[in-house]
């Protein structure tokens, strides 16, 4: 009996000791926490995408609570939460761009001949080291996958050879960007009309041997686009979405069809 | 001369001979949470040698003055998880508020490490090895290096895992295991070294 009743207040002395010890540090050792980082971070949708910049929601939080940041940056958060961020900080309202992946290529397995069988690991980090990859054309997609591999949306699905992003799922956090190592992928406005499906910079005839979806440079886009919302630059062109009312008419005329009429509202 | 022959014994031999996590498989747990990264397994590898020190700098005395006197050596375990997760708890509050810096560093690997069995098998151990004080510390400090040690060298192996092709039925969580098997069967190799350190 003796023996348990030792036991048993040794370990209530313990605990007691312990905790009277942890209370009396949290009374005295409290550290003030930025109440307005807190408050932040509760409205921040804790996705950890980075895409504003910041290493996390926790980090971006701070940066707001120390003035260092626009209320403005959070993609996916979108204007639901650049409102309330902007109520918190007591600024005026900016209006976040929705942005959307695009993947800016066309050269499906039809289209594109492929100028060597790759049998290696199914990266395209490492298929493009090879000789820039399998296929003809060195700017093309090698539809390996490492940008559904990092999408934390899971948007991606690969489809004849080529990536294809499913705009509802996009939350347009631009982790793909930084994984495609033939840089195809952009974030383009969710309000773009139209957009360009190719990112070759060869001359016209090299890029057409090399895929037959290719920009080949020709140029009627932009002699015939009545809002001039199209420049040519490197045989390849380029869309300034601000300019861009989507009539159509340069999608109509382009002789690859690599323009494309394009509709991200979500 | 000897005293400090057998601490270097202690240490190289909880360093490499006893791994605690390649030969004597504790804190699996964190050697294969964090060990993705670098940095990340270094931050790590050093919260546990800080957390395994601080924590047999007091269990030692708890167990020599105050449970063995009173014939309680078998309240041990529940005792010493009780001590050292309200001592981590303890540590993380008084860095936070004097070392913000070294927190910040830290601060995220010492919850993890509050009821870690490595820590508390190391503070075990040193009694059942009937250690004293300065040779509990000492271990404690080579098991907590060996712990680093583990880490990091199995991040440089996942690091080389990544990248390679690996069959899909192996992939992740699988060919991690089997990797470490590998390391483990290296560490094998030092059995011998201690017993001949000073032949």
């Amino acid at each position: 009996m003796m023996s348990i009743l030792t036991a048993l207040l040794v370990v209530a002395a313990v605990g007691l000791i312990a905790s009277v010890l942890l209370t009396l540090a949290a009374h005295f050792l409290h550290v003030d926490e930025d109440e307005k980082a807190k408050l932040i971070r509760e409205c921040l949708p804790g996705a950890n995408c980075g895409a504003c910049g910041f290493t996390g929601c926790d980090s971006y939080a701070k940066a707001l609570a120390d003035g260092d940041a626009k209320a403005n940056l959070c993609v996916p958060g979108g204007a639901d939460t650049a409102g309330k961020l902007s109520e918190i900080l007591g600024v005026a309202v900016e209006a976040v761009e929705a942005k959307v992946a695009f993947v800016h290529c066309n050269g499906n397995c039809e289209a594109a001949p492929q100028k060597m069988i790759y049998d290696g690991t199914h990266s395209c980090k490492t298929a493009s080291m090879l000789y820039g990859g399998p296929n003809a054309c060195r700017f093309g997609c090698l539809g390996c996958g490492d940008c559904a591999a990092v999408c934390p949306a899971h948007a991606f699905c690969m489809q004849d050879g080529i990536a294809h992003v499913d705009s509802r799922a996009c939350m347009g956090c631009g982790a793909c960007v930084s994984a495609c190592p033939k840089h195809l992928i952009t974030l383009v406005p969710r309000a773009a009309k139209t957009v360009v499906m190719c990112s070759n910079t060869e001359k016209g005839a090299v890029a057409r041997k090399n895929c037959r979806n290719a920009c080949i440079g020709c140029k009627k886009c932009e002699l015939n686009c009545p809002e001039k919302a199209i420049t040519v630059t490197n045989n390849l062109a380029a869309i300034d979405y601000d300019k861009c009312n989507g009539c159509g008419a340069c999608v109509e005329l382009c002789p690859m069809h690599c323009l494309k009429t394009a509709d991200f509202s979500a | 001369m000897d005293t400090f022959k057998n601490l270097i014994v202690i240490l190289m031999s909880s360093v490499l001979v006893n791994n605690y996590v390649l030969s004597r498989f504790l804190g699996i747990c964190p050697f294969l949470g964090v060990s993705k990264k670098l940095g990340q397994a270094t931050g790590m590898g050093v919260s546990v040698i800080f957390v395994m020190l601080i924590a047999t700098l007091v269990t030692w005395p708890i167990q020599h003055y105050v449970l063995d006197p009173m014939n309680l050596g078998y309240m041990q375990t529940i005792v010493f998880i009780l001590v050292i997760a309200a001592l981590v708890q303890f540590v993380e509050i008084v860095l936070k508020k004097f070392m913000p810096a070294l927190h910040k560093s830290l601060g995220v690997y010492l919850p993890l490490i509050t009821t870690n069995c490595a820590v508390l098998g190391v503070t075990i151990n040193n009694i059942t090895d009937g250690y004293n004080f300065v040779e509990s510390i000492v271990s404690s400090l080579g098991c907590g290096l060996g712990f680093l040690l583990a880490m990091v060298l199995f991040a440089g192996v996942r690091s080389r895992l990544d990248e390679s092709d690996v069959p899909e039925c192996f992939k992740g969580l699988p060919v991690t295991l089997i990797a470490a098997s590998f390391v483990s069967l290296a560490f094998f190799g030092f059995a011998g070294v201690v017993d001949n350190l000073f032949a």
